[in-house]
């Protein structure tokens, strides 16, 4: 983990309610994708968790959802705010058991995470299959910069307006065979990817934090190994641990 | 130069910048960041006989100026806590330790405390009975100056060390609580532990927190938790560990002034994990600039 001022490089609407935000500063502490940034936001007294989208030496991309008064606060950030941010927290997705051809499966705004995993498994030669879902046309991003990464792509919308018409599991009947599951998402989405697997993945989980770095046990969650602080010994957690 | 130490019942401090129970774990986390023994102390995370999994989550929710958190005293338990947190901490701290010791029976406080008074690095026992967020325990012993005494008494039977009964602000009058602490043999007071809340999410229309009920810290709760401090340095004459909404240099020596002889930073740990560091190393400066040579000699001050 580090504590570092981050300058806001963009911050734009790039679908309905959802921003994406380039941030510029010392990333040497983000070790793996599936990690997150806990962001402190002047006039509010917890930090905001947020999944890292991408990342470069000196730059971050985060993906964020408006949903109350402190993702609304960050969509009025403009170029130039600085951000105080601890960044570098949490276990993130293991690689060595990916196999061939893994699943990536995020919804909504468990999509973003999703593309810096993608751009590290292409790397080392795997060939990964992305299922997004979202709930209209309106609400999907980032669709086109999966599919410039070269990673095969599978939308799927609730309403059916766009791609396979209902859930990421509806998804997952059209991919064929797949080595391995690596999944992001709300929790109702979660559990449906876990029951309908096949394969053994790896489940990245939300919980509301005090500290996000492992200090306050404000996260802790039941696994089949013991407790677990959501935020230090996950988000990700492997298929056979997770208690529901 | 200016002179930071302070002594607490025989213990001395190199300064009375002291991490909260509940808001610095076993320190770990925060001695990958900055040398932890510039510490005045450390209080470690509430311990109770048995290991607890504590609250189902959610356990956090916001509020204007603080949190409010219901973790219920997730530990390892007392065997644990002796034979692993404890010599990992040493590796990391060579500083006073204060245990937080909890209990949901005053013989489960007696048999937690005579456990710990055996570990040479512990030197002072802090009994929390203010804890609001486990049922049948904590606080219930915090409320009436029967129940406080009763702990007090029976922890005291079973340790030389100084024992520090950590109070609940969730009373009418945490003067006589305090009283009822030290008449039954307490060294010294802790206080305040959370004051009691709750919110509600407004879409589900339901409590945010699983437990409904949590307890509120941070910088919200100063002017409460200052309040109370005067109140019981005014009455009883034990020394006094002053915490809630602690963020800065400046509050410390608010606290001392008030009446506190040590002081603890809880919450303000988990929003920057710089910060009791930054407290201590500002101290100094913020001495010099308010006139103060030696800061033991403001204790109470303001009286
Ligand atoms: C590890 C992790 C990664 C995340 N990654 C992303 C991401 O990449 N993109 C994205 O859009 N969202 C992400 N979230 C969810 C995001 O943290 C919340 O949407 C955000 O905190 C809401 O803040 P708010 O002030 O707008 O909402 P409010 O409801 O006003 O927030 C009040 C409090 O509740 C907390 N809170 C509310 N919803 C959540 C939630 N779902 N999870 C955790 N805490 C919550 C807030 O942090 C704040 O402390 C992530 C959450 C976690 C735990
Ligand atoms: C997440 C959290 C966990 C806590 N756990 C304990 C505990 O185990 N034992 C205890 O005596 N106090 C506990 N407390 C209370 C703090 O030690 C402190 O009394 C209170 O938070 C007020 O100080 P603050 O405003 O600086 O946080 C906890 C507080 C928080 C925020
Ligand atoms: S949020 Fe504090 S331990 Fe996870």
């Amino acid at each position: 983990m580090k504590k570092g001022i981050f300058t806001v490089v963009s911050n734009r609407e790039i679908a309905k309610n959802t921003y994406e935000m380039v941030l510029s500063g010392d990333t040497s502490a983000i070790t793996a994708p599936g990690q997150f940034v806990n962001i402190e936001l002047q006039g509010f007294y917890l930090r905001r968790p947020i999944s890292v989208c991408d990342v470069e030496r000196s730059s971050l991309t985060i993906i964020y959802k408006v949903v109350g008064k402190g993702t609304e606060y960050m969509s009025r950030l403009s170029a130039g705010a600085e951000l105080d941010l601890l960044s570098g927290l949490g276990n993130g997705y293991s690689l060595g058991e990916s196999g061939e051809r893994p699943l990536l499966i995020g919804g909504g705004a468990g999509v973003p995470p999703m593309y810096e995993l993608c751009k590290v498994l292409l790397k080392e030669g795997k060939k990964p299959v992305v299922i997004m879902g979202f709930n209209t046309e309106d609400e999907i991003f980032y669709r086109e910069r999966f599919e410039a990464l070269g990673a095969e792509t599978v939308v799927a919308t609730a309403d059916g307006s766009v791609g396979v018409k209902g859930f990421v599991t509806d998804g997952m009947d059209t991919v064929g065979e797949y080595s391995y599951v690596y999944v992001c998402g709300p929790e109702p989405m979660l559990k449906a990817v876990y029951d309908k697997s096949v394969t053994s993945g790896q489940f990245s989980f939300e919980e509301r934090m005090g500290c996000g770095f492992g200090a306050c046990m404000g996260c802790t969650c039941k696994t089949k190994y013991g407790s677990k602080r959501i935020c230090k010994d996950g988000p990700v957690l492997f298929k056979e641990e997770i208690i529901w | 130069m200016v002179n930071t130490e302070v002594t607490l019942s025989g213990v001395k401090l190199s300064n009375p910048v002291i991490p909260a129970s509940g808001t610095f774990g076993y320190g770990y986390e925060f001695s990958e960041l900055y040398d932890i023994n510039i510490l005045g102390a450390l209080s470690f995370k509430g311990t109770t006989k048995e290991p607890r999994f504590g609250n189902p989550t959610p356990r956090i929710a916001e509020a204007e100026g603080g949190l409010l958190n219901a973790v219920g005293l997730q530990n390892p338990g007392i065997d644990k806590v002796i034979s692993e947190e404890l010599p990992r901490l040493r590796k990391v701290f060579r500083k006073p330790i204060v245990a937080n010791i909890s209990g949901f029976s005053v013989d489960e406080y007696a048999y937690c405390c005579e456990r710990i008074d055996k570990e040479e690095q512990v030197e002072i026992i802090e009994v929390n009975i203010s804890c609001p967020n486990v049922h049948n325990g904590g606080m219930s012993f915090g409320t009436t100056t029967e129940g406080a005494s009763e702990v007090a008494r029976a922890v005291k039977s079973v340790t030389k060390k100084p024992v520090y009964m950590k109070l609940s602000p969730n009373v009418t009058d945490i003067a006589a609580i305090a009283e009822a602490c030290v008449n039954a043999g307490a060294d010294g007071i802790s206080l305040i532990n959370t004051l009691m809340g709750m919110r509600l999410d407004l879409r589900r229309r339901k409590p945010i927190i699983a437990n409904v009920t949590g307890g509120l810290s941070g910088p919200c709760v100063f002017p409460v938790a200052l309040r109370m401090v005067w109140q019981v340095y005014e009455r009883v004459k034990v020394p006094i560990m002053g915490l809630g909404g602690v963020s800065s240099a400046e509050d410390v020596i608010e606290m001392m002034l008030a009446g506190a002889t040590a002081v603890q930073v809880g919450a303000a740990n988990l929003k920057d994990p710089y910060a009791s560091m930054n407290i201590i190393n500002r101290l100094p400066q913020v001495m010099e600039k308010l006139g103060i040579d030696n800061l033991s000699e403001i204790i109470g001050g303001a009286h």
